[in-house]
């Protein structure tokens, strides 16, 4: 099944998907992104929001305004122009490793072969970056995770996952939001909001923005948990 | 200028503050939530003098039982023919009373439909995410779910007119609902999508304000675990590796990886969600540029509606 990208597809009375792949690949979301920010800096007629996911950029709109036609003839214009320079915001995540907060490190040691501070010092070593938000408020999955780590989800999920566990699967990793069952696995726990309570800015990161984490030790979590 | 504190007897599941929803937040994984039957809650607001989107509460087949402490507030009741049983008097949705100190209001589902809104003449006073009182199901976000035993403020209470408003017939349960086909609709053969456009589908009771499972025959897609999670929408037909279909509403996951072979026109689904588990429904294939004409001449009659509403 071979696709040109990029794929344009009208979708109800309202939106529009426009996909450039169908791969996890940083030049196909380098793609999405640059989409995102012209779209920003330059909406159509009637624009509503966009949403970025991995190869995917959907572009809602308002149906009494505009029309599919029209959203994809300005979504080409801009697909046209050299890409404007994006200036992403690097963002840390505070990790702490301790046992009790780290129910899977051992499991995915044993699975990949490596110590647990070998683990560790991998999932630090990792250079991530937002690929896009989904499941539930603030849930950001960043790609980036060392090949060495690459796990399948587990078999069943695990329910009452707390909020602010650090979670591997594939490449991916997140920190979560809301107490909620996951079938990754969880490696560490962060103090770092997501969901930060800042009305100017109530997500920490936006979709492109490189992620580094940073290990803490348990004093620091505790006194971060309680800020 | 007054208040009326209102205590919480009884709430069955899914029965939430919502105001007309927090959209834009998408891309931050963050649904617009808001009233699963916009209509009806808007016309629960206008007839009682609110702005169309002011904080009212959503009420499932569950029911709610709520007694007035102290005060007293004009109320107004839209959406599914529930039954309101208030002051030794039963009536049914579409009407506006008033609920005074000592008095119990009970709402109970009637003859049709699965949400109805409660609105009070009046700031009903409610937590806020990010600016609306919207509840966000999955993670309790917003204005919240309400349980027995709560005490809920109305603020700034006003005499209204009683009596019964008018029902529009765009306000009744919905069977047939028009789609757009994919945007995954690569993932199935031209014999399932032939079959999801042909075949009569049930409600089912997995209802929640994420979405509804309906029952029918098996959709599997082909090879859908290939597939790259993509943003949803309120109104996606997503299918499952297991051949199952649902139509996530409005508390939807923001992106997943399911195959989506249709998408349910927005216009269509407020009448959507008045349907009751069991009920049948169908779905029609539209163009794109239908569903842009269909959704233009919904929005005019919603508009025309809405006028009979306000006009004094």
């Amino acid at each position: 099944m071979h696709r040109a990208f990029p794929c344009f597809t009208p979708v109800a009375e309202h939106s529009l998907l426009v996909e450039f792949g169908e791969r996890i690949d940083r030049d196909v979301h380098a793609r999405v992104l640059a989409l995102d920010t012209a779209l920003a800096a330059a909406p159509s007629a009637g624009f509503r929001e966009a949403v970025p996911a991995y190869a995917s950029l959907l572009i809602r709109f308002d149906p009494l305004t505009t029309d599919h036609p029209a959203v994809e003839a300005h979504t080409r214009t801009l697909l046209d122009q050299p890409l404007a320079p994006r200036s992403p915001t690097p963002r840390e995540v505070e990790v702490c490793y301790d046992a009790d907060l780290s129910p899977d490190l051992a499991e995915v040691a044993r699975a990949t072969g490596l110590s647990p501070e070998a683990v560790i010092a991998a999932h630090l070593a990792g250079r991530y970056e937002v690929y896009m938000y989904g499941f539930a408020p603030g849930y950001a999955y960043l790609a980036g995770v060392p090949e060495a780590l690459h796990m399948p989800r587990k078999a069943a999920a695990l329910r009452g996952v707390p909020a602010g566990s650090v979670l591997i699967a594939g490449p991916q990793c997140l920190v979560s939001t809301i107490t909620m069952p996951t079938g990754w696995w969880i490696i560490g726990r962060s103090p770092t909001r997501i969901l930060t309570r800042d009305p100017a800015r109530p997500f920490l990161f936006d979709v492109g923005d490189p992620v580094r984490f940073r290990r803490i030790s348990r004093a620091e979590y505790e006194a971060g948990r309680n800020d | 200028m007054t208040d009326a504190v209102l205590e919480v007897l009884f709430a069955g599941p899914h029965v939430s503050v919502q105001d007309a929803g927090r959209p834009g937040l998408m891309r931050f994984g963050v649904p617009a939530s808001g009233p699963l039957d916009r209509q009806a809650f808007a016309a629960a607001n206008l007839a009682l003098g609110n702005p169309p989107d002011a904080p009212a509460i959503e009420v499932s087949l569950g029911g709610l039982v709520l007694t007035c402490r102290s005060g007293e507030v004009g109320f107004a009741v839209a959406g599914g023919g529930f039954i309101l049983d208030h002051a030794a008097q039963k009536r049914g949705s579409w009407t506006i009373a008033t609920l005074r100190a000592g008095e119990k209001l009970a709402i109970r589902p009637g003859h049709w439909g699965s949400w109805c809104y409660l609105a009070f003449a009046g700031a009903l006073q409610s937590p806020l995410w990010l600016g609306h009182a919207a509840t966000h199901a999955l993670s309790g976000f917003g204005g919240g779910r309400l349980a027995a035993g709560q005490v809920w403020t109305v603020a700034g209470t006003r005499a209204t007119r009683e009596g019964a408003f008018p029902c529009p017939v765009f306000a009744r349960p919905r069977h047939d609902l028009r789609v757009t086909i994919g945007p995954q609709d690569r993932f199935f053969t031209p014999g399932t999508i032939d079959t999801f456009l042909h075949a009569p589908w049930r409600i089912t009771e997995a209802w929640d304000r994420m979405g509804v499972r309906l029952a029918g025959p098996q959709i599997a897609p082909e090879a859908a675990l290939d597939m790259l999670s993509e943003p949803i929408l309120r109104g996606s037909v997503q299918v499952a590796g297991d051949g199952v279909a649902s139509v996530l509403l409005a508390d939807h996951q923001t992106t997943g990886g399911y195959p989506k072979i249709a998408t349910v026109l927005d216009c269509d689904l407020d009448a959507m969600v008045q349907l009751r588990p069991r009920d049948l429904l169908r779905f029609t294939a539209v163009s794109p540029a239908e569903a842009v004409q269909i959704a233009r001449a919904e929005a005019g009659r919603r508009h025309r509606y809405r006028e009979t509403l306000t006009r004094p």
